[in-house]
């Protein structure tokens, strides 16, 4: 039973109070990108490529839909030129890190996005966070979590912790979009606890 | 200490005080804010103490370490008072000569006075300076009348006397609809209207409410908060207790940045004493209000300027801001109504409330009523902090305040609002300065840093800058704030340093745009300002970087070259000798010769070449002439 | 630093998981850096996870996971500073001290940081040395002032 509806490109969504607007039209199977959302995890808002452009009460704003709560007759439109742009452009500033990430190569190919637009940088890390947010929050094993802030911020294991809990879990592996989890997990590893030859 | 139990009992506390001072006593107010500290405010008190006591006046004489009067460029500042007599960069050597003159012969000591660089007349009283005869002081006037950790000297010039008003004469909605109507705009950002952000949260129905100072300025080049938290820490106080009770908050939270140690001690202290006098505690001047107040202290990061970024950190977590769609006055600290303004709003409602929306209204423009407080830096001859109505122009702020640009400079930009700020160009001084106004010339009032810029100034380096500060300050979290800075200032780098290609502009415009719209927070949306406005009005600046590698502003230092002119060179040696690098061939009666291979570029030459001579110039987007040959470089000096 | 002074410190600050960043200031003002046996420390007390005390650690801009220099040298890089040569200045120090912002020397006598704005904008370049503020400052004299450190 849904609570009040919604139009979503033109569709009647039907939602239920305290529900989102990607979760809305998550079920109503319209699909809106996304690379930092988890239906098991509190929405982050880090990546912006699910932005969508609302109207409500005559006004249109950009909002990212993991985090825009779904009101009674709000208009959404989940492709627009500019909003096509802006995930363009995010597309080509991950690229810069991770040129081959399949979910970014498929989604480059959607949004026309060249992954040499941008000069390139030196780690994979694209701060989508999954692995930092999925082991916190499900998992509760604080094995991984993030260093710094800005452009330096990176993903970072406790070695202490990862020996214990890691080898039996790596359930985070396979939620990175790119390779560089796995990576930093070997070499945390391969630092802290060397096999002996 | 006695607690104050009523008005009544705060009236008579009053008078006690004022009773016990003799207003002809001379007074010695010393500024002891960070600004004079640094210049030597600090040993100057001393010798004052020490000579009064050797010259056994210490029973005749009052001295003082005040606030900040933001003339801080000249300090450190005395003003003796009851005659007003202003000294300015006094040191420890002038004081005996003051006590002697001024204080038991009632002289003026002439050469500490300020003198006015256009006429040379001298200024006796503080209010004579321009600096200050053009100013309309409303918040930061009793900076200098206040010893800033005297509870006693905040009370003698009506302290709290707003306070006792608002908690016993007025309802708490009598209180938050005088704010409602003195159109009170918050002082440290984007301007929101105070009394409406209050009854948002008074209007929450959760009933744990908290009111906050925001006194994380981080904007570089602003500093008035800092002045009114250290030299008036109880003014911040009172409009705070004010606040909470206009909204039902019993708590509230000052939230100060890890840089400004000296405001945090005043502060503390401030909230101690009025502890101690019942001002703050249970049952405030007997009206059964409650309120306390708790000092949390930044630990380095910009981003806590951001509402919700600084109440995650006051909730002891990592300064990343909320992505909630959620206004933090409905939910903001621990997930409860909470109003946050910043310094220099706080201190602007003990005066509303005492002196009426309406004495409020009368000042500033039909947007932005009341003053501002502005900190007025760079290349501009008076710098400090400067309270103007809203609505002067920026002409009068910095030709008939500021004085204007010095050594004879053009003025070429000021810049408003902080990083998130913009440019404003020189044909367009005559703007009014409001929130709108400043907004609709692509810049904001911010928490009110201006920064003036000179002829010398290259605007594609300006915005290179303020890029460079956001992607060091942003907090990382979403991706067109993150990426998009970091690609952004190496595209600027790129410029300024000669590499910039065609298309660099479009691929700004396009990073710029990501950033505005889809940022997480304001310090993301508002980051592309400064490139935004340089390019809105120095767009030629950027081509000519890109096309011609050429630096308008003679700035860029991958792009200039010095010369020295042959006809001009008189062979005096001074630039050889200077030069780190020993980059200057030549010698006596021999013409000198920049070394381009050798030479840095950091320009010491051009400073110390006489100006009768002016023999080295600055060379951008062409190529140096070649030296001349060595047998055509002596030089036969004629004799006059 | 010992354990019982840091367990002091917490407790001064009631352990409450909210004042996580006021006890690592404390503990950074008084010890000048936080090591890993401190931060591991405060998480048991306050029962918060070490991945969260280490990004705070990191996060913000007065801790340092390094031990610092007797003296600690703040150049303000902040518009005022900037515009008028704040560059040279930091280029002075990093001669004289042979280290970059972010770095202290071989014998533990300096650590230098840039900072974004001290708030004496009308003295600048300003430079800031073990607290004290030393207002319009030129290469040259800067070089004066650290020689008067040991």
């Amino acid at each position: 039973m849904s609570d009040f509806h919604l139009e979503i490109d033109g569709n009647k969504v039907g939602v239920k109070e305290g529900e989102t607007i990607l979760e809305a039209a998550q079920q109503a199977g319209i699909y809106i990108p996304t690379l930092c959302h988890h239906e098991k995890l509190e929405p982050f808002g880090g990546c912006r490529m699910c932005i969508v452009e609302v109207e409500s009460r005559g006004r249109t704003k950009l909002v990212v839909s993991c985090v825009y709560p779904a009101e009674a007759g709000l208009v959404v439109r989940t492709r627009s030129e500019k909003i096509d742009r802006i995930r363009k452009t995010i597309l080509e500033l991950l690229m810069a890190h991770a040129p081959d990430s399949p979910p970014l190569v498929a989604l480059a190919k959607e949004y026309g996005a060249n992954k040499d637009q941008f000069e390139k940088e030196s780690s994979f890390c694209i701060h989508c966070g999954l692995c930092v947010r999925y082991c916190e929050e499900v998992k509760k094993n604080y094995a991984v979590g993030f260093v710094d802030r800005g452009v330096r911020k990176e993903i970072s294991f406790i070695p202490e912790i990862a020996a214990k809990v890691c080898n039996d879990c790596k359930e985070c592996f396979p939620l990175c979009p790119t390779s560089y989890l796995q990576a930093t997990f070997v070499l945390t590893e391969s630092l802290a606890f060397p096999t002996v030859p | 200490m006695s607690q104050i139990n009523s008005p009544a009992e705060l009236d008579a506390f009053r008078k006690g005080i004022l009773a016990k001072r003799d207003p002809e006593t001379p007074c010695i107010s010393i500024c002891a804010g960070a600004g004079c500290i640094a210049s030597g405010a600090d040993e100057v008190i001393a010798a004052f103490e020490a000579e009064i006591g050797a010259q056994g006046l210490a029973a005749n004489v009052v001295t003082k370490g005040t606030g900040c009067p933001g003339f801080c460029e000249r300090g450190p500042i005395v003003v003796i008072y009851p005659e007003e007599i202003c000294y300015l960069g006094v040191t420890a050597e002038d004081v005996p000569e003051i006590i002697t003159e001024t204080i038991k012969e009632k002289r003026v000591v002439d050469r500490l006075l300020f003198e006015d660089p256009a006429t040379g007349e001298k200024a006796v009283h503080e209010s004579d300076i321009p600096f200050y005869r053009n100013q309309e002081r409303n918040v930061i006037c009793n900076n200098i009348k206040i010893d800033s950790k005297s509870i006693d000297d905040y009370l003698a010039l009506d302290g709290y006397s707003a306070l006792a008003k608002a908690l016993t004469g007025m309802t708490d909605e009598e209180v938050l609809e005088e704010v409602k109507k003195s159109n009170l705009r918050g002082r440290g950002g984007a301007g929101f209207p105070a009394g409406i952000k209050w009854e948002g949260s008074r209007n929450a129905a959760e009933k744990t409410k908290y009111v906050i100072v925001n006194a994380d300025e981080g904007d570089p080049g602003a500093f008035m908060d800092r002045a009114l938290l250290e030299g008036n820490p109880h003014s911040i106080l009172e409009g705070l207790i004010i606040g909470g009770y206009a909204i039902g908050a019993h708590e509230g939270y000052i939230y100060v940045r890890q840089e400004y140690p000296l405001a945090v001690e005043n502060i503390t202290l401030a909230i101690e004493q009025a502890g101690a006098y019942g001002l703050i505690g249970k049952n405030i001047l007997g009206s059964g209000f409650d309120f306390k107040v708790i000092v949390h202290q930044g630990a380095g990061a910009f981003v806590c300027g951001e509402s919700t970024a600084l109440m995650t950190a006051l909730e002891g977590r990592v300064g990343e801001p909320r992505p909630k769609y959620v206004r933090s006055n409905i939910k903001g600290l621990w997930n409860r109504p909470s109003v946050l303004n910043n310094v220099e709003t706080w201190a602007n409602v003990p005066l509303i409330i005492n002196k009426g929306a309406d004495w409020f209204t009368q000042i500033g423009t039909e947007g932005s009523k009341g003053t501002k407080i502005f900190s007025l830096v760079g290349k501009i001859n008076n710098t400090g902090l400067v309270e103007v109505p809203m609505g002067i122009s920026l002409k009068d702020i910095i030709f008939k305040i500021g004085g204007g640009i010095p050594n004879g400079k053009a003025f070429k930009a000021v810049q408003t609002g902080g990083p998130s700020g913009g440019c404003i160009p020189a044909d367009q001084l005559d703007l009014e300065v409001g929130f709108d106004e400043l907004t609709r010339a692509g810049s904001m009032m911010g928490s009110g840093g201006m920064i003036v810029m000179d002829e010398d100034t290259c605007m594609v380096d300006v915005a290179r800058y303020f890029i460079n500060f956001l992607t060091d300050e942003s907090c990382g979290k979403c991706v067109p704030c993150r990426e998009g800075l970091r690609q952004m200032h190496k595209i600027l780098t790129d410029i300024t340093e000669g590499n910039g290609k065609e298309g660099d502009i479009e691929r700004l415009e396009q990073l710029a745009e990501a950033a505005r719209e889809a940022s997480l927070c304001a310090l993301g949306k508002s980051a592309p300002n400064p490139f935004f406005s340089t390019l809105r009005y120095f767009r030629d600046e950027y081509e000519a970087h890109i096309r011609e590698k050429r630096c308008p502003a003679l700035s860029c230092k991958e792009l200039i070259a010095y010369y020295i002119d042959p006809d001009k060179c008189r062979a005096c040696m001074i630039c050889a000798r200077k030069c780190p690098v020993n980059a200057i061939e030549g010698g006596k009666k021999t013409i000198h010769v920049v070394d381009q291979e050798k030479c840095t570029r950091c320009g010491t030459c051009f400073e110390v070449c006489p100006a009768r001579f002016n023999a080295v110039t600055k060379i951008s987007g062409q190529p140096v002439p070649a030296p001349i040959p060595v047998k055509e470089r002596t030089i036969s000096r004629k004799s006059k | 630093m010992d354990i019982d002074r840091i367990d002091q410190i917490i407790d001064r600050h009631q352990c409450e998981a909210s004042s996580l960043i006021q006890i690592l200031l404390d503990i950074q003002s008084e010890n000048h850096w936080l090591s890993k046996e401190a931060l591991t420390r405060v998480g048991e007390k306050l029962q918060v996870p070490f991945t969260r005390i280490q990004h705070i650690a990191t996060f913000y801009k007065a801790f340092s996971l390094v031990p610092k220099g007797r003296h600690e040298v703040h150049i303000c890089v902040g518009t005022a500073c900037h515009v008028r040569g704040a560059t040279r200045i930091l280029d002075t120090v990093k001669d004289v001290t042979g280290i970059m912002p972010g770095e202290t020397d071989m014998d533990l006598k300096f650590s230098l940081e840039t900072v974004n704005c001290l708030g004496c904008c009308a003295l600048g370049p300003v430079v800031e040395i073990d607290g004290k503020v030393h207002g319009k400052m030129s290469p040259g004299e800067t070089a004066d002032v650290l020689k008067n450190y040991e």
